[in-house]
């Protein structure tokens, strides 16, 4: 199965997406902005303020979703040797990072009308944090390191302990007393979001994961031609 | 209609910072990756073309160089 994953199987396709991918994404996108800032309702309770989440959540989302695809493929990759899945992760890491920059930034504006104080070291935040210092050290190391197996090591670590940190993330809420409000929305039990909340959410949502599909697809293109650079000086 | 979208009953200035905050944030990563990108393939360009012919013979067997050379326009 794994041998459909090899670069120049797949560059013919990666090399031609990322054009059909940022049309999908401004569209989809253009749809979410005019949800999010114009038809959506505002909150009974925060009022307009309650659009920063469209914004927030779904960077959220897409920075631990990233983060854990990435520990996925290189847990993965160090297994079965798959060296094109340490790229794959590679690749990826960008937009994660970005999407959790964005995570803390808007929550961080969010909070000064709704709570008061534009920080708090609240579980769920200083996890966030503490994620984003993960995802510095995974694209640190890719710098830091020139040998192969030395940077597989290194990544794989560093993914492994920062996958710890996802749960904590996600259950802090539960856990202890947060500044941050349970869940709205479960997969497995009803939403307690109103669907013209809900709607706009999704809507952003998916534009935002074309958006990470779109900077890893560049990235991967990057990528492989910077290998392919090095096969040209070994002819 | 105008002033209320802008305004959002004084959380617009909370709004909009958030959402420019994080279009910006697309947009700069956008392009530092593009510019990453087009780097990458002129380096690679410019290396094709000094190869001599038995090389680039020999490189033009591998699809994916074939690829990079024919997938020039930019993304």
């Amino acid at each position: 199965m794994f041998k459909y994953f090899e670069p120049n199987k797949i560059f013919s396709i990666t090399s031609k997406a990322p054009k059909y991918v940022l049309f999908l994404f401004i569209i989809v996108l253009s749809i979410g902005l005019l949800e999010a800032l114009i038809f959506s309702p505002e909150d009974y309770k925060q009022g307009d303020a309650v659009r920063i989440m469209y914004v927030h959540v779904p960077s959220a989302w897409i920075s631990l979703g990233i983060f854990s695809l990435i520990t996925l493929l290189s847990i993965i990759g160090y297994i079965f040797k798959i060296k094109n899945f340490f790229l794959i992760s590679k690749s990826l890491a960008p937009s994660g990072f970005i999407f959790n920059i964005i995570a803390l930034v808007t929550g961080s504006i969010w909070g000064r009308p709704t709570w008061g104080t534009w920080w708090a070291w609240d579980a769920r935040i200083t996890a966030m944090l503490i994620l984003a210092l993960f995802y510095l050290l995974y694209l640190f190391a890719w710098r830091v390191f020139e040998d192969k197996d030395s940077v597989f090591k290194a990544t794989l670590i560093i993914t492994i302990l920062g996958i710890i940190n996802v749960p904590i993330i996600k259950y802090s809420v539960d856990w202890w007393n947060t500044l941050h409000q349970p869940a709205s929305i479960n997969i497995f039990t009803k939403s307690s979001i109103d669907i013209s909340m809900l709607f706009p959410l999704m809507i952003m949502t998916a534009a935002f994961a074309l958006f990470s599909l779109l900077i890893f697809l560049m990235k991967y293109n990057t990528e492989l031609i910077k290998i392919k650079n090095k096969g040209l000086d070994r002819l | 209609m105008i002033n209320e979208i802008l305004i959002m009953n004084g959380y617009g200035l909370y709004v909009w910072s958030a959402f420019i905050f994080t279009l910006v944030s697309f947009a700069t990563l956008y392009f530092v990756i593009k510019n990453q990108y087009v780097k990458e393939r002129n380096k690679f360009i410019v290396k094709f073309g000094t190869l001599n012919s038995e090389r680039v013979s020999l490189a033009k067997s591998q699809g994916m160089n074939k690829e990079i050379l024919s997938n020039t326009s930019s993304i």
